[in-house]
């Protein structure tokens, strides 16, 4: 209790706190993965295969972004991978109506927060547990991309729009450099703004927030709509780089974009995190999958180790938080 | 939220109308736009179909009265179809398959009882991890593949008749009286409205909650191996997607059926409702010819109805 109220009225975070000696260790195993795989495969330090690394990790972690801010409320969002694959359908068609690809991003990007503002609704003003609504909201989402797409590809579109996903700009990716411009975005929003504050304050105490007057369901809808808006972007860089959209594409993304929130040191019990941290785990897990490709292991095993991973790092922030009381 | 008696009687006459309801108003719609649904052979068609989530939604009613959640079910249920296929294909014996099944799945209802109980870690994120192993482990042991030639006793199981009934509807319903006799008639049954209701008073009591919870969700592995066992008779092969999604018109079944998740309060009589109410949804759905993808975002919205009303009701 004392800590709490310490938390929700403290000033902005400075930047050695416990959240930078966490962030810390997590680059050190990031590092360690680094070494291991440099010594078990030649390929691991190839440029290509580094690019490779940078620019799927940036993908996973647009999905886990905005997502490390519902976990910092204590919520869940279950229907990420669900929304990426319903935004990138409509934003694809979009784009092939009108030939518009401005219009397909802006359509995807509102797709995509629209399903984050529904979820918000359900969570606040239906007062439905988080993860539940948007379990629900996932095979909504699921029936509606299929009986949208109905078994059809969406494929081919103009070659400037597959700049965004597939292009390169100075030798790097341009993905990674969205990356770094929303991880600035995000630090800073989460550290620096009131806002920020206010969303650690609601996960750590929701009583003591409102008690303090933080408008405690506005901030979870602008939470929720963050995370379903970074969704849509994520699926527009799915939509760019694969050059075609299906059903499909959000079925295996929901578990990764949550073991890299958790991996990065975000309580599942809200209120401590960074989006620097989801950064690093995105990197973590994206280094593990890509090591276990270079060593020749079969795709199948992924969502098993993705599994063990979630529970691994749940695991461990409990322990880290019982020693730390 | 926690003022719940320590046993809390389930009180039928405050919930029948609800779930009732919900499914006449089916039945009703279905009859009117849908041609063939009332007659016998759909209408059998529609109790043999909902057999395999009986014996999920049941143990799901028992894991959400404990206010946890089982997102594993249907990958685990996959997992042990799969086993059931390897085993009784390599060993030409249907009871073989079925004990790697039930093995299987109680060993992965332990885990998730382990993770929750002893561990700590909140039931969605514990079992959306071993949601994750479940499906991985499917998709190593079948290599992606369907597996096919499973032997007659096994197809037979889903299709024979036992004194003109159809076997799985035998199965459920032996399913539903074990259970209604755990839950209502046996101390473990009170220890269950227990966990959910008032954790402390099991405590003052000198009875370990670990141990039970732990039961609990071991039940839950164990049934999905039983109902593995009829998913491969059904679709006379194992198949490493056959599961997916189940959990999720389990956890509906519950919810329309009334049970809280916030209370402690489970109703049985009408998960088994509930579980008919998403069978005469999905099969009035596929008969005006929707396709399954409206069957899935129904049962989606279906939930979140449930689950709204069900809030209304706790705040009422």
């Amino acid at each position: 209790m004392t800590d709490i109220s310490k938390e929700a009225l403290s000033p902005p975070r400075s930047f050695l706190s416990q959240d930078a000696i966490q962030v810390f260790y997590r680059l050190l195993a990031a590092l360690l993965i680094c070494a291991v795989l440099a010594v078990l495969s030649d390929s691991f330090l190839s440029l290509g295969n580094i690019l490779n690394v940078l620019r799927q990790a940036s993908l996973t972690f647009f999905i886990a972004s905005g997502l490390t801010l519902v976990v910092l409320t204590a919520g869940l969002d279950l229907s990420v991978g669900a929304n990426v694959a319903l935004s990138a359908c409509i934003a694809g068609t979009v784009i092939h109506k009108t030939g518009s690809p401005a219009l397909g991003i802006l359509t995807g990007l509102a797709c995509g927060g629209i399903v984050g503002l529904l979820n918000g609704i359900m969570v606040t003003a239906l007062r439905i547990p988080s993860f539940i609504a948007t379990y629900g909201m996932l095979w909504v989402l699921n029936g509606l991309t299929y009986w949208y797409m109905a078994g059809e590809t969406l494929h081919g579109f103009p070659a400037g729009f597959r700049q965004i996903g597939s292009g390169y700009l100075f030798g790097l990716p341009i993905p990674v450099y969205l990356l770094l411009v929303f991880l600035g975005i995000g630090t800073l929003f989460a550290q620096r703004t009131i806002w920020g504050q206010e969303i650690y304050a609601i996960g750590a105490n929701p009583v003591a927030a409102r008690l303090s007057g933080i408008p405690v369901a506005r901030r979870l809808l602008l939470v929720y709509a963050v995370s379903g808006t970074m969704a849509g972007l994520a699926s527009i860089i799915f939509l760019s780089r694969l050059n075609s959209a299906e059903a499909d594409i959000g079925e295996s993304l929901t578990l990764p974009a949550i073991a890299a929130v958790l991996i990065g040191g975000t309580s599942l019990f809200g209120g401590v995190g960074t989006v620097f941290g989801t950064f690093i785990g995105a990197l973590i897990l994206t280094l593990v999958l890509n090591g276990m490709n270079l060593l020749s292991v079969s795709a199948n095993w992924q969502p098993l180790v993705t599994g063990i991973i979630v529970i691994l790092a749940v695991w461990l922030d409990m322990k880290t938080r019982r020693r730390a009381q | 939220m926690r003022e719940a008696a320590v046993v809390s009687q389930p009180n039928p006459l405050q919930r029948i109308p609800g779930v009732a309801i919900v499914l006449v108003l089916l039945i009703a719609l279905f009859s009117a736009i849908a041609p063939g649904f009332l007659s016998v052979a759909n209408l059998s068609n529609v109790l043999v179909q909902s057999t395999i989530l009986t014996m999920l939604a049941l143990p799901m009613t028992l894991i959400i009265m404990t206010e946890g959640l089982d997102l594993s079910m249907g990958a685990v249920l996959t997992l042990t179809s799969l086993c059931v296929a390897i085993v009784s294909l390599a060993t030409k014996s249907m009871l073989l398959g079925l004990g790697a099944g039930l093995l299987v799945g109680a060993a992965f209802g332990f885990a998730n009882g382990w993770l929750v109980a002893i561990v700590g870690i909140p039931p969605f994120v514990a079992t959306l991890g071993t949601l994750g192993m479940a499906q991985g482990l499917s998709l190593i042991v079948s290599d992606g593949q369907s597996v096919v030639g499973i032997p007659h006793s096994v197809r037979d199981i889903y299709s024979a008749t036992l004194l003109g009934v159809p076997v799985p509807i035998v199965m459920a319903l032996v399913t539903y009286a074990a259970f209604h006799g755990l839950l209502y008639h046996t101390r473990f049954g009170t220890y269950i409205f227990a966990l959910g209701g008032n954790r402390e008073a099991l405590r003052y009591a000198g009875l370990s909650p670990n141990r039970l919870l732990i039961a609990v969700y071991a039940i839950g592995g164990a049934m999905a191996g039983i109902a593995g066992l009829l998913m491969t008779a059904r679709m006379n092969s194992g198949h490493p997607t056959a599961g997916l999604g189940l959990e999720f018109d389990a956890i509906a079944a519950v919810a329309v059926g009334g049970t809280s998740f916030e209370r402690g309060n489970g109703w049985l009589l009408g998960t088994l409702l509930g579980v008919i109410a998403v069978g005469v949804l999905r099969n009035g759905l596929n008969l005006i010819s929707m396709p399954s993808s409206v069957q899935v975002a129904s049962v989606g919205v279906l939930v979140i109805v449930a689950l709204f009303l069900d809030g209304l009701r706790s705040r009422a």
